[in-house]
């Protein structure tokens, strides 16, 4: 009863939050929307008994993503103070496609099996986080994408450092 | 006195007190967790009280002053003085301030350090046992960073929006060492719960891993914002930076959670690298448990109160380079020798282990210091200046100006 009631408690502030971070003009005040989405997710992790990837997601998304995001707004000008339209002259088109989407999904899910079904009642093993790693690193796992994104992250790591040094080179070349 | 050996018999008597009133289990058992929230939340702010007046009588010493002494007993009294004058001073909010977010961070700002509490192991069976606690360190640490960023901007003031923006670079760039610092004692006790690392220190992390100690505890202090590395509120710089504009009980919640952020890394680094609640008498007794920890979290932050009375405020790019350049290379090197020499040496004892690591360490550090003396050889500016090489600063009276009649 606990469960169901922080359930719909963290729906609904998700789903204020999110239409925040969607409605409002003000940039920040948006980021701050998204911030506490990412968390209302980060809730319903715990909810769901899975503790490693509510942290994660708090760490990933809150702590790296959002700052970035609000760190960038503040970088601006004029910090965000944009009052500007939202919307051009498409908007009915994309709400078009929304809606679709919408009950696509919708459909989509009412005929799926696993929606409806009630979980089976196991508990979570304890080292759900151990086994997480171990087949992260399993050659009969996830090695290869695991692998894979890490040489991703390299690259791209690789890719701003040399964006740096490239501004770095013009700014002396500007100044003879 | 059974609760001396037991402590959760103080949790199972209240719960019989709560099915005796005739409330339902479930409603007994969620009263229960809103009371231990309670608790573990008023304890560490009283305790605040205490560590206002300790800071301040220490720094005070250091720098060969007297410190509060008019209010009570070696001026014991001060920090109540202290919070009357806040609660009865004008609460001013800035007109063009974003009022909503400028109210929620102070109350972010001292809740970030407050959730830090729950995962901490306060004795055997007393406190934390989350799952992957040194992650949820992790996480939460990243609300302060969001309250520090939310008060800069949503005052509306330059000087507030700087303070941010610095706290901003320097919080993001010490998260790198300290996450890495953070791994190794995990590696060493191979689990992120800090219970299990608590329990498997029969040697202390400190033995075996200490540049990694050295490391999060000085990125811990870059993460408070304290002395040297407040840049984040330097006065002579940019004033108060972030919460220059807030006064009263606001601006005291800031101050109250810095305080507290500062013990509450003494306390982190008492549990990772000095054996938390570990003593003679400990296991038997968990009571106990806490009193060591207690101790051990306070020496270490007597060292943070030592630090910050003696050291000057470094520069914000030195203070990056320390971090990106110096600090986060040398984590890496010690974590990865760690993990490669700890599962070569996993059949050995805990001791002859810990040595070896010991020795690893000190060999990793004296590789540290020839690399920066070459360093430093090849930085080596000219001792004496050349003519006309430094700009000299004469000072030029201003051209008088001409009177004008009236």
């Amino acid at each position: 009863m606990v469960t169901t009631f922080v359930f719909v408690l963290t729906a609904a502030v998700m789903l204020v939050a999110a239409l925040v971070a969607v409605l409002k003009n003000n940039l920040v005040h948006a980021a701050m929307g998204l911030v506490v989405t990412l968390f209302g997710t980060a809730v319903l992790f715990v909810l769901l008994e899975a503790y490693f990837l509510a942290v994660a997601q708090v760490v990933i998304y809150v702590g790296a993503i959002a700052i970035l995001i609000v760190f960038s707004i503040m970088l601006t000008r004029r910090v965000g103070a944009d009052w500007g339209q939202q919307t051009n002259a498409t908007w009915p088109f994309a709400l078009l496609v929304a809606g679709l989407l919408t009950v696509l999904l919708g459909l989509m899910v009412r005929g799926w099996a696993a929606v409806t079904a009630q979980p089976a009642s196991q508990a979570v093993p304890a080292d759900m986080t151990a086994r997480l790693g171990a087949a992260l690193v399993d050659p009969n796992g996830y090695v290869v994408p695991f692998e894979v994104a890490s040489v991703l992250l390299l690259a791209a790591l690789i890719g701003a450092v040399y964006v740096a040094w490239g501004g770095r080179k013009a700014e002396k070349d500007a100044q003879g | 006195m059974a609760f001396l050996q037991d402590p959760t018999v103080i949790v199972e008597w209240l719960r019989q007190l709560f099915l005796g009133w005739g409330l339902s289990p479930s409603l007994a058992s969620l009263l229960l967790y809103v009371l231990g929230a309670l608790a573990l939340a008023t304890g560490p702010l009283l305790w605040v009280i205490f560590l206002i007046w300790f800071e301040r009588k220490a720094v005070a010493r250091i720098q060969d002053r007297l410190g509060p002494n008019r209010v009570g007993p070696y001026g014991l009294l001060q920090p109540f003085a202290d919070v009357l004058k806040l609660l009865t001073k004008e609460d001013i909010i800035p007109a063009k301030a974003d009022k909503f977010l400028y109210w929620l961070a102070p109350i972010l700002s001292l809740a970030g350090v407050l959730l830090l509490w729950p995962a901490v192991p306060l004795g055997k069976g007393i406190g934390g046992n989350v799952n992957v606690a040194v992650l949820y360190l992790v996480a939460v640490g990243t609300l302060s960073t969001f309250a520090i960023l939310l008060a800069g901007w949503s005052a509306n003031n330059k000087y507030a929006l700087l303070g941010a923006f610095r706290t901003v670079a320097q919080m993001i760039s010490y998260e790198v060492p300290i996450v890495l610092a953070l791994l190794v004692p995990v590696l060493l006790a191979r689990s992120m719960n800090l219970q299990d690392i608590v329990a498997a220190q029969d040697v202390w992390f400190v033995v075996a891993a200490p540049l990694a100690a050295l490391i999060f505890f000085v990125a811990s202090i870059a993460e408070v914002g304290r002395t040297p590395f407040d840049l984040l509120e330097a006065e002579s710089e940019i004033i108060a930076g972030f919460h220059i504009e807030y006064s009263g009980m606001k601006f005291a919640m800031f101050f109250a959670g810095e305080f507290l952020h500062a013990f509450t890394t003494g306390v982190l680094g008492a549990v990772l690298f000095f054996g938390g609640w570990r003593g003679p008498g400990a296991e038997s007794y968990p009571i106990l448990g806490l009193l060591y920890l207690w101790i051990k979290a306070f020496l270490l932050y007597f060292v943070i109160v030592w630090i910050r009375g003696t050291f000057p405020r470094i520069r914000i790019d030195h203070l990056l380079n320390f971090s990106w350049k110096f600090l986060t290379p040398l984590a890496l090197v010690a974590l990865m020798v760690t993990a490669v020499l700890d599962k070569m040496l996993a059949p050995l004892g805990a001791w002859p282990r810990a040595l070896a690591l010991l020795v690893a360490n000190g060999v990793i550090w004296l590789a540290t210091q020839r690399w920066l003396r070459g360093v430093e050889k090849r930085l080596q500016p000219p001792m004496v200046a050349q003519p006309g090489e430094y700009p000299v600063a004469h000072y030029t009276p201003p051209e008088p100006q001409a009177a004008e009649g009236d």
